[in-house]
Order: C-alpha cells, then sequence, then structure tokens
C-alpha cells in the first residue's frame, strides 16, 4: 500500500523533533529546513537517514540538495515509497 | 609434513596508555578568516573549540616518540621489551622505510619487528585488531600500537570543508598479555565502493609524469563532509552493537564509549542510534583536540582517564571509521593505573 501524505507528513515531524529539537507546531508543509527551522546540514543528513530508515525509501545524495521544504520531503517519498 | 605451530593461545589487554599533543594551541579565530567562517559554525558543526598543531620543526616520530615512551614507562616495560610497533598514519611523509622503523631507532630498540599500516581513522582499531592477534598467537608479547597524525602538513588551510577539521598529535599504546580476555573480537570492513569520500592526492606518479606543472599543487585530504557525515551515522552504529555483543556485553553494561574523534554531531548521533545509556561515559577530546585521524583513540582514551581515573580497568568501546572508507570496532578493558 502506498504511504499517505499524511502519514509521512507525521512521520516527517516525528524526526525533525527527534533529530533538531524543533517544536512540533512550527512544522508544516510548506516551511523551508534551513531558513524556517533552522535545520542545517548535518541535521538534514540525519533526517534523510532517519526518513529512509522510517520508509524504507531511497533517498540519493541529488534528491536531497533539491529538498527545500518539509513539503519537498514529503512528497518525494510519498512518489518513492512503498 | 605438517608444519609445527604453538596451538596455545595467550589472553591480550591493553597495559598502558600515553599520549602527546604539540605545544601549540590553535583556536578557531586563528582559521576563520582564511575560510569565511566563524568560530559559532564550527562549534555548531563539529564541536571543535581548538585543536593542536605541530610547529614546522616539529615532526610526526617526534610526537610518537614521546607518546610511546609515556606508554612504555606506564606499562612497566622497557623498550627493548618491545617485540613488534606497528604504526598507524596516513601523514608520514616517506613512502619507505616505515614510520614504525624510525621510530624503532628513536626508541633505542632496532630489533624490534615493525610496520605501518594504511587505516585513516581507523587504524588505530586495526592496529589494535592485529596486536591482539599477535600476543594471542604468541608471535609477539608486548607490541606497541601507535596512532600519530601531523595533518597539518597535509590540510589546505583555505579549503573550507577541512581545515578547521585535522589536527596534529600521536597516541600509544602497550599491548600485552593478560590472565583474561581484555579485547574482545574485532568487528572491521569496509565501504570502499565509496572510497572517493576522503583522499590524499595526487599521487606521486602524477608529478613524475607531469614535470613543473605547478598547478597540481601539494597533496593535501580533501573530503566529501556530508557523504562521509552520512556513511558514519548509517553505517557504524550497527557495526558497534555488533562489537559490543562479541565481547558478551550490551550497551548499558559498558563503561565508556571512545569513538574516533571525527566530529561530536557524529559521536551524539551514534550514542543515540546505540541507545547508550548515561551512565557510559562518551570520549569528547574533539572539542579541544579536533579531529587527529589515527591518533584520535589512544589520545581521547588518556584524556577521558585523567578526567574519570575511575574508569582505569573498565569496559570501553573503541571504534575508527574513515577514509577508505574502512572502519573497526572492538571493545577493550581500559588500562590499569600506571605502577
Amino acid at each position: 500500500m502506498a504511504l499517505s501524505q499524511d502519514v509521512v507528513l507525521a512521520g516527517i515531524k516525528e524526526i525533525v523533533v527527534e533529530v533538531a529539537g524543533i517544536d512540533a507546531g512550527l512544522i508544516a508543509m510548506e516551511k523551508k529546513f534551513t531558513d524556517d527551522l533552522d535545520v542545517d546540514s548535518l541535521s538534514m543528513v540525519e533526517v534523510v537517514v532517519a526518513a529512509e530508515e522510517k520508509f524504507g525509501v531511497k533517498i540519493p545524495d541529488d534528491e536531497v540538495t533539491k529538498m527545500a521544504t518539509i513539503g519537498d520531503a514529503v512528497n518525494f517519498i510519498v512518489a518513492n515509497g512503498k | 609434513m605438517a608444519l609445527k605451530f604453538d596451538q596455545t593461545t595467550q589472553n591480550a589487554r591493553i597495559l598502558s596508555v600515553g599520549a602527546y599533543r604539540p605545544p601549540r594551541i590553535v583556536p578557531n579565530s586563528e582559521i576563520v578568516d582564511r575560510i569565511d567562517s566563524t568560530d559559532e559554525w564550527i562549534q555548531q558543526r563539529t564541536g571543535i573549540q581548538s585543536r593542536h598543531f605541530a610547529s614546522a620543526d616539529q615532526s610526526l616520530i617526534d610526537m610518537a616518540t614521546i607518546a610511546a615512551e609515556i606508554a612504555i614507562k606506564r606499562a612497566g616495560i622497557t623498550a627493548y621489551q618491545i617485540d613488534s610497533v606497528i604504526f598507524a598514519t596516513i601523514s608520514y611523509p616517506y613512502q619507505a622505510p616505515s614510520a614504525a622503523t624510525e621510530l624503532l631507532v628513536r626508541l633505542g630498540n632496532t630489533k624490534a619487528a615493525a610496520f605501518d599500516i594504511s587505516a585513516a581513522c581507523a587504524g588505530f582499531c586495526y592496529g589494535v585488531a592485529l596486536a591482539n592477534d599477535m600476543v594471542r598467537s604468541r608471535t609477539s608479547k608486548y607490541v606497541l600500537v601507535i596512532g600519530g597524525e601531523k595533518l597539518s602538513d597535509f590540510t589546505d588551510p583555505d579549503d573550507r570543508a577541512t581545515a578547521f577539521i585535522f589536527a596534529d598529535g600521536a597516541g600509544a599504546v602497550v599491548i600485552g598479555p593478560s590472565d583474561e580476555v581484555g579485547i574482545g573480537q574485532t568487528i572491521w570492513g569496509a565501504s570502499a565502493e565509496s572510497r572517493e569520500a576522503i583522499v590524499l592526492e595526487p599521487s606521486y606518479l602524477e608529478y613524475k609524469n607531469n614535470p613543473g606543472k605547478l598547478d597540481l599543487g601539494w597533496p593535501n585530504i580533501s573530503q566529501q563532509g556530508q557523504a562521509v557525515f552520512r556513511w558514519a551515522v548509517y553505517e557504524i552504529a550497527p557495526v558497534a552493537l555488533k562489537a559490543i555483543e562479541a565481547a558478551g556485553l550490551t550497551p548499558d553494561t559498558l563503561a565508556a564509549f571512545i569513538p574516533h574523534q571525527a566530529n561530536e554531531r557524529i559521536i551524539d548521533s551514534l550514542a543515540k542510534s546505540m541507545k547508550l545509556p548515561d551512565s557510559v561515559a562518551i570520549a569528547r577530546d574533539i572539542r579541544t583536540t579536533g579531529n587527529t585521524s589515527a591518533a584520535s583513540i589512544p589520545l581521547a582514551m588518556d584524556a577521558l582517564l585523567i578526567e574519570r581515573p575511575d574508569l582505569h580497568g573498565k569496559s570501553a568501546l573503541l571504534i575508527g571509521f574513515g577514509a577508505g572508507l574502512v572502519y573497526a570496532g572492538q571493545v577493550v578493558e581500559l588500562p590499569p593505573k600506571a605502577l
């Protein structure tokens, strides 16, 4: 069964809270990792590694660099997850 | 006809540790101007506040000799009793003869078996694995394992990816016979498909084949920081857990965690992935020593034992990982208090 956007968003929210210590209430689809949430490049790597594990999806490095917002990450996982 | 080989084994342990950091302390403020960075940025990304650089006339072997002499003295033996020297380094500036043989000359014992190993930041743990096997199989009684680096010679002070990371220093342990098992099984391997992630180039041949070509530059370390970070946080925790299990322990029965001091964020991530309880002391020598590659684990071990003398004789997980990409981890009993 494909992953729904809601499920993935909830999962990403959990990961970003855990990795970067950000208040869950601040995390939404349109929020930018760097500018809005202060997630730096190394935290981004940790988010990606955790998301790969959680959703069983491979996120290549060149895709990571394209992920500016929470929504970008959620959409990639929904499109490529199983 | 079958050959003869003594089949009896001898348990081994780390008998002592010695460390040497060159006197010049280099704070982030001395690094930042050439890489357009800030103290805050470096601390946030790596945990590093300062590091030590050797002077131009202080060689890798100068540093290694001091660390080795301390370790030998603390083991209660003399340099003449050392049967083998294993030198882990990537910054000895000669292909041959080895750093280990130069160290032998400096220690005044020119007869021991001696060789270098190239396993970068995993080099010290590779050395511990070899030394353990050598003592166990009775091919040596006392083995000196040195991790030493003068990385300031091979780091570009204008490289925004590496200038603030690498540093100089040397650490040594003496491994020798023990009544009990003092070194657990080593879990080691590589992810060589990613060997381009950390390189020290160009090679000697590129200079030979391109005489006078000035833009080849000096051989410096270059690193794809995020790729290495990703590998370290993803691949190394399972290796660490295997090493703990192989030694018959669990994360909550471990006394200390002394990983390669690559980046404090990697150390935090590994501790979290392994679910290490607060009771486990974590070495964070990187803050004031930087990343000294093969030297980082013995340097961090020495610093932790100075800070926490109660950890002498207790169990510690060592894990090294770096250029190759290669890794090795083992649980050891920390050396007892010096005699």
